[in-house]
Order: C-alpha cells, then sequence, then structure tokens
C-alpha cells in the first residue's frame, strides 16, 4: 500500500500543492545554503580543499568536535533513555516540573548556558571549588566541552524516546514475565529492541546537534589551538582573515564527515529494523 | 605642551607646541618628523567659522602631505555647503565594544554643539561589536556613515574590499585619524602576588597570562606587538619570547571582554593583557581594592581609526554633518571628554587634572616602527603567519 501512495487516491486532496511548497520552503531554508557552501567547494577544487583542510590544527580541531559530540551523545543515549523512562512509567510528585525542564535546553540562547556552566564550573565556581581538592577541572578542558554538549543535547534523546516509550504495551511485559523471563532477559530483549530505532534517531539528532555547536561552547573551552579549540571556532576565525574558501574548506569537511556518520547509524537503523521487524 | 589649531574650516590638528609667527598662527609637531602650522584654537570658543586655511609644513612624508592637503581643500569645501533644509539628517557610527560609553556622552556633545552652529538637528545611531566582526558587517552591507574601530586594518579591509572608503583614508585626519589613543598595560591581582614588574615576568613557568586571541579580537593583537617590541629592544629572540608567553595561556578567549570576564570572574589566570581604558574601567567597575594596574617599561601605542565611508553618503548635508561628527572629536572638548573615558587623547587644555595624572609615562612603540598593519597583518597574524607557527611546534 505505502509503494502506491503517489497514485493511489488519497482521502485528502492537494498533493501537488503541497509538495511544491514544502519543495520550494525546504530549497530556500537547507538545500540553497548547503548547495552555496558546496559551490564554493567546487570553485575551489578538490586539492586545494585538502591542502586548506591538512593541518595539525585542522585535524585535532575536528577530532575533537566529533569525539566530544560522540562521548556527550553517547552519555545522553543512556541517560535520557533513563530520564524518558522514569517520566512515562513513574508517577511522582514533580513529574510534569522535571518534564518542562528537559525541554529548557531548547529554549535558552546556548551563550547563555555556556556562560552559566562556566561560571559554576570554573574553579572560582560552586562546583569547580568543589572539585578542585580532587584534582578534577571541567572548565577550559575538554570536560567542559562535553558537559556544554551534554547540556544541550539532553532533550533530543528524551523527546524522541519518550513517545515510543508511551506506546509501549505492558502486557506484552507481562507476558515476558508470565513465561519466566528474568527482569534483565526482558529489558534487553522486549523493551530495548522496541526502542532501539527511536534511540538510534535521538542520537542522530544529539549528535548532529553538537558537532556544530559554537555558542556554549567557546565559553567553557579555553580554545587553546591543538587541545581545546572545535572545529567551529576554527571556521570563524578564518573568516576574521577574510580567508572564507579556508572557512568554506573547514566547513565542508565537517559536512562531509557528519554525512558519513549519519549514513551509517541509518545503516543501523534499517538493519535493526529488518532483524527486529518493528516501527 | 599641547595645543589644538585650524588648518582648514573644519580640519583640526593637535601637537606639542613649537613657536608662534608674527601674524597670530603657532607651529605644533603631531608627530616625529611632521610639523603643521595655523590659528590656534581657543578653547570653548566655536572654530567653524575662521576663514583662513592654515598653512602646512611637513619635512616628513612627502605623500602624506598631499593627501592631507587634499583632504583639507576637500573638507573645507564640503564645510561650506549650506545647511538649510528640514529634513533630519541621519548617522550611522559603526564602532568597536569599548567606545560604547565615550560615544554616549559624545553624541550628545556633538549635539549640542552641532546645533549651537544653527545647523539641522542630526540624529546619530551606534553599532557596537568586536571590531572585525563589525567591519564584515560594513563590507557586507551595513550602511554606516563613518566608522570608528579598534584597528586600522579594519578599515582597511573596507576600503580594499567595498571601495567605499579611498585607499587614503588615515592621512584625512590628523594623527592617523586617530583622536584619541591606548595602550597594553597589566592587570594583576590585587598586591600583585606574582610579584609581575615587566614583559619578562610573562614568561615565568608560575605565571599565567590572560589575552584574547589575536585572530578573532583586534586588542589582542596589539598585546602580541607590545610583547614583540619589549622582546626586540631587551636582545631577546621575538618568536621565542612572545612563544613562550602564549604557552602560558590557559584561555584564549575570542575578544577582549571576555578575557576582561574570565581573569577578573572566573578567577584564571595572574595577569590580564588588557587595553588601559579597559583597566581602568575594571577598576571602577569592580573595585580599586581587586586589581592592580602594572604599567611595563615598553607598550604599543594603540590607535584606533575614525573615518567617513564615502561610499554610504546620500547627500551632501549629510556628508558634511559626518565629516564635522569626525572633526569635532579633535576639539579640546571632546577631547577632554575621551581623556576622562580613560582613553589618551592628544588636546588637554579643557581636561580634568585628575584625568591627566592618571596615564603614566612609559615607552611608546607605534605600529609604524612594524611597518604599519598592511604589513604587520599577513605577517604576525595571516593564515601560517608567526602567530599560527606558534601552535604548529
Amino acid at each position: 500500500m505505502r509503494a502506491g501512495i503517489l497514485r493511489s487516491p488519497s482521502p485528502l486532496p492537494g498533493f501537488g500543492l503541497s509538495f511544491g511548497i514544502m519543495m520550494a520552503v525546504l530549497s530556500v531554508v537547507v538545500l540553497l545554503p548547503i548547495g552555496a557552501l558546496l559551490g564554493r567547494g567546487l570553485m575551489i577544487g578538490a586539492a586545494d580543499l585538502w591542502d586548506m583542510v591538512n593541518s595539525r590544527r585542522i585535524w585535532s580541531a575536528l577530532t575533537l568536535s566529533f569525539r566530544a559530540a560522540l562521548i556527550a551523545s553517547l552519555f545522553n543515549l543512556v541517560f535520557g533513555l533513563m530520564l524518558a523512562w522514569v517520566l512515562v512509567r513513574y508517577r511522582f510528585w514533580g513529574r510534569r516540573f522535571v518534564d518542562a525542564a528537559v525541554d529548557l535546553p531548547f529554549a535558552l540562547p546556548t551563550a547563555v548556558a555556556g556562560i552559566a556552566l562556566t561560571a559554576l564550573y570554573a574553579p572560582s565556581g560552586v562546583f569547580g571549588q568543589a572539585l578542585a581538592p580532587l584534582g578534577i577541572r571541567v572548565a577550559y578542558t575538554e570536560t567542559g566541552i562535553w558537559m556544554a554538549l551534554i547540556f544541550i543535547g539532553l532533550p533530543f534523546v528524551v523527546r524522541t524516546v519518550q513517545p515510543v516509550i508511551e506506546e509501549l504495551d505492558r502486557e506484552v511485559e507481562e507476558a515476558s514475565a508470565t513465561l519466566g523471563a528474568p527482569r534483565s532477559y526482558t529489558l534487553r530483549r522486549v523493551v530495548l529492541p522496541t526502542l532501539t530505532p527511536a534511540l538510534l534517531t535521538g542520537f542522530a539528532l544529539a549528535l548532529a546537534r553538537s558537532v556544530g555547536e559554537y555558542g556554549s561552547v567557546i565559553f567553557i573551552a579555553g580554545n587553546i589551538p591543538n587541545l581545546t579549540e572545535i572545529a567551529p571556532l576554527l571556521i570563524v576565525i578564518r573568516l576574521e582573515e577574510y580567508n572564507y574558501d579556508a572557512a568554506a574548506a573547514i566547513g565542508i569537511a565537517m559536512l562531509v564527515i557528519s554525512f558519513a556518520m549519519l549514513l551509517g547509524i541509518n545503516v543501523i537503523q534499517i538493519w535493526s529494523r529488518r532483524r527486529i521487524g518493528l516501527v | 605642551m599641547f595645543r589644538t589649531i585650524q588648518i582648514g574650516a573644519h580640519v583640526l590638528a593637535q601637537g606639542t607646541y613649537i613657536r608662534s609667527f608674527n601674524d597670530g598662527r603657532i607651529e605644533i609637531a603631531t608627530g616625529r618628523d611632521s610639523r603643521l602650522a595655523g590659528l590656534p584654537v581657543q578653547p570653548g570658543v566655536s572654530h567653524g567659522t575662521h576663514g583662513g586655511a592654515g598653512q602646512k609644513e611637513m619635512n616628513g612624508k612627502g605623500r602624506g602631505r598631499i593627501f592631507a592637503a587634499l583632504a583639507a581643500i576637500g573638507l573645507a569645501f564640503a564645510g561650506s555647503t549650506p545647511a538649510a533644509a528640514q529634513d533630519q539628517v541621519e548617522i550611522l557610527n559603526v564602532s568597536y565594544d569599548p567606545t560604547r560609553e565615550l560615544y554616549r556622552e559624545y553624541n550628545e556633545l556633538f549635539h549640542a554643539w552641532w546645533n549651537a552652529q544653527g545647523h539641522a538637528p542630526v540624529t546619530v545611531s551606534q553599532s557596537h561589536g568586536g571590531s572585525g566582526g563589525q567591519a564584515r558587517a560594513v563590507i557586507d552591507g551595513l550602511e554606516a556613515t563613518v566608522v570608528t574601530l579598534a584597528l586600522s586594518a579594519d578599515i582597511d579591509a573596507i576600503a580594499e574590499r567595498t571601495g567605499r572608503i579611498p585607499a587614503d583614508w588615515q592621512a584625512r585626519l590628523p594623527h592617523n585619524s586617530s583622536p584619541y589613543t591606548s595602550t597594553i598595560v597589566f592587570l594583576v591581582r590585587d598586591g600583585n602576588p606574582r610579584g609581575i614588574e615587566d614583559w619578562d615576568d610573562l614568561i615565568r613557568e608560575d605565571v599565567a597570562v590572560i589575552t584574547p586571541n589575536p585572530k578573532t579580537s583586534g586588542g589582542a593583537r596589539w598585546n602580541f606587538l607590545a610583547a614583540w617590541a619589549y622582546a626586540e629592544r631587551n636582545g631577546l629572540d621575538p618568536a621565542e619570547f612572545v612563544g613562550a608567553m602564549f604557552r602560558n595561556v590557559p584561555v584564549l578567549d575570542t575578544g577582549a571582554r571576555g578575557s576582561t570576564t574570565t581573569f577578573t570572574q572566573r578567577g584564571i589566570g595572574d595577569v590580564l593583557l588588557a587595553w588601559e581604558n579597559e583597566a581602568f574601567l575594571a577598576l571602577k567597575e569592580l573595585g580599586e581594592d581587586a586589581f592592580d594596574i602594572v604599567v611595563p617599561s615598553v607598550s604599543i601605542l594603540a590607535e584606533p581609526p575614525v573615518t567617513l565611508v564615502d561610499g554610504s553618503i546620500t547627500s551632501d548635508k549629510q556628508r558634511a554633518a559626518a565629516e564635522a561628527y569626525l572633526e569635532h572629536l579633535y576639539s579640546p572638548e571632546a577631547q577632554a571628554l575621551a581623556l576622562r573615558h580613560y582613553y589618551r587623547a592628544w588636546d588637554t587644555s579643557l581636561a580634568a587634572p585628575e584625568d591627566l595624572a592618571r596615564f603614566p609615562d612609559l615607552e611608546l612603540v607605534t605600529i609604524s616602527d612594524f611597518g604599519g598593519w598592511p604589513v604587520v597583518q599577513p605577517k604576525y597574524f595571516g593564515d601560517g603567519g608567526i602567530f599560527d607557527q606558534i601552535y604548529e611546534e
């Protein structure tokens, strides 16, 4: 039935019109800017692009950006799932408040988040003072970048997984229990497989958001070249030098790596759907 | 002693008094090798009505003389167009971050003076931001009437990329078009616990230095060059010295205000390299008992220049008002205002004694000692330049 959706009469008319509007908006908002970036890259040429990207400083910035985004998103994957589970399955005082608080990172300007986190984790801040005797430094280190990215990425996982948990049939879990499965087995073989596609989507969204994050990170990272300098900052530095080509080169490098990562996640998603045959 | 003279209908210059002529004109020195002669301006007296253009004498650069003379004629000519019509003239002043407070007061001063001259009122709007970002905004189409930025390299970029400013803009107003200047000093914690006295203390292993990134901050480029000048003067290898200093930097913020926050609010670092005006402002805002200012033996004369964006001018009236707006920055009243806002201005005739006593004497190198911004920018701060090499090792 799905394959024939374009030809079979829909209960609601207006496919042509809505498709046209959709394409126009998508082009203006998404495709044109990315096309302009890639067009600039085509004008520069592949060899020059490679020369502009291939330096130790840019590679360490790119590795840092993707490594920190990966670590933060993995953390959010686990913690976000727990948070969504608690919000859906348990009733407790203040649940609605916690539920609303999850969206705050969406609403807060990222620069504000970065400054607030820095103020807390700097050696003079509340958490920073407590952590200093243990020899843990958060602000102005890579750990600080993780903190900022965890903050901005958390809602993506929670908000994608939450509706799926709500749809979960409790009777399936009960059936598993009555058939003699231990709790961990039920969790592993019954609950998690159903949630996997949503978890992967949330993970991919959080990852994509974190890789390009600039506003909050520059405040809490020390921005020291080769150590805590993220790739988006290098793009800004290239723009300050009026070196638009080099800025485009780093932008394209980030785009290519992100595309490869999202493609990989999609492949895993397709594979998991085939295996489980759900959703 | 500093005096202000009239060298055109609207053009003023300040410099050290040298001698008087019989016809009432005086000669002043405005720089290392340039002298100007003209009628002295009495403080508080309006100077728009003097007719005679002053005579210029320069025994230095011939090119600069021609540019300055052309500019003077051009300005005198523009200044003579009558300001008659009723409609509002608008000026958009695109400036950098730390001048916010200065221009808020200067705009009031200018309004009062301009209206007292019998001109139609002018609306002045301000825009502030990082100097490089502001320059890019003008390049990308922001309709600035005048730009008052931190570095002449930023205005050069506008001139070069848009053609809306002539290439010789910096010779159009006295003192390289910089009505006020500043320098780089050290801000240390109260009582100077690390005993930081001069630049060579900044490469000690127990000292953490806070400065913004020279790639993103105009102010940080002056920091870098001042350290470089110190090393050169003391027989050290400048590249090595500056490299050692930057290895002591734990946090590289993107702008000057960000670094001030990191140092004052977050408690990071032992010494902040700051604009002198920012350091005084930090003392005023955060209390004199929290920080001390340390003046190094050598620093750099930072010249934040101003100029007209010719390509944005839509009418003769607007041009006249905008030119007067910039020239009036050189008036004794405006100079006193700049001094009050912790800038080193040229004309001290109207300044309060306590505003002057604040500035210690120190040896100041200038950007021309480095060959000027067109040379410095690519050599030190360009892609793969000397600053990049510090972090490539």
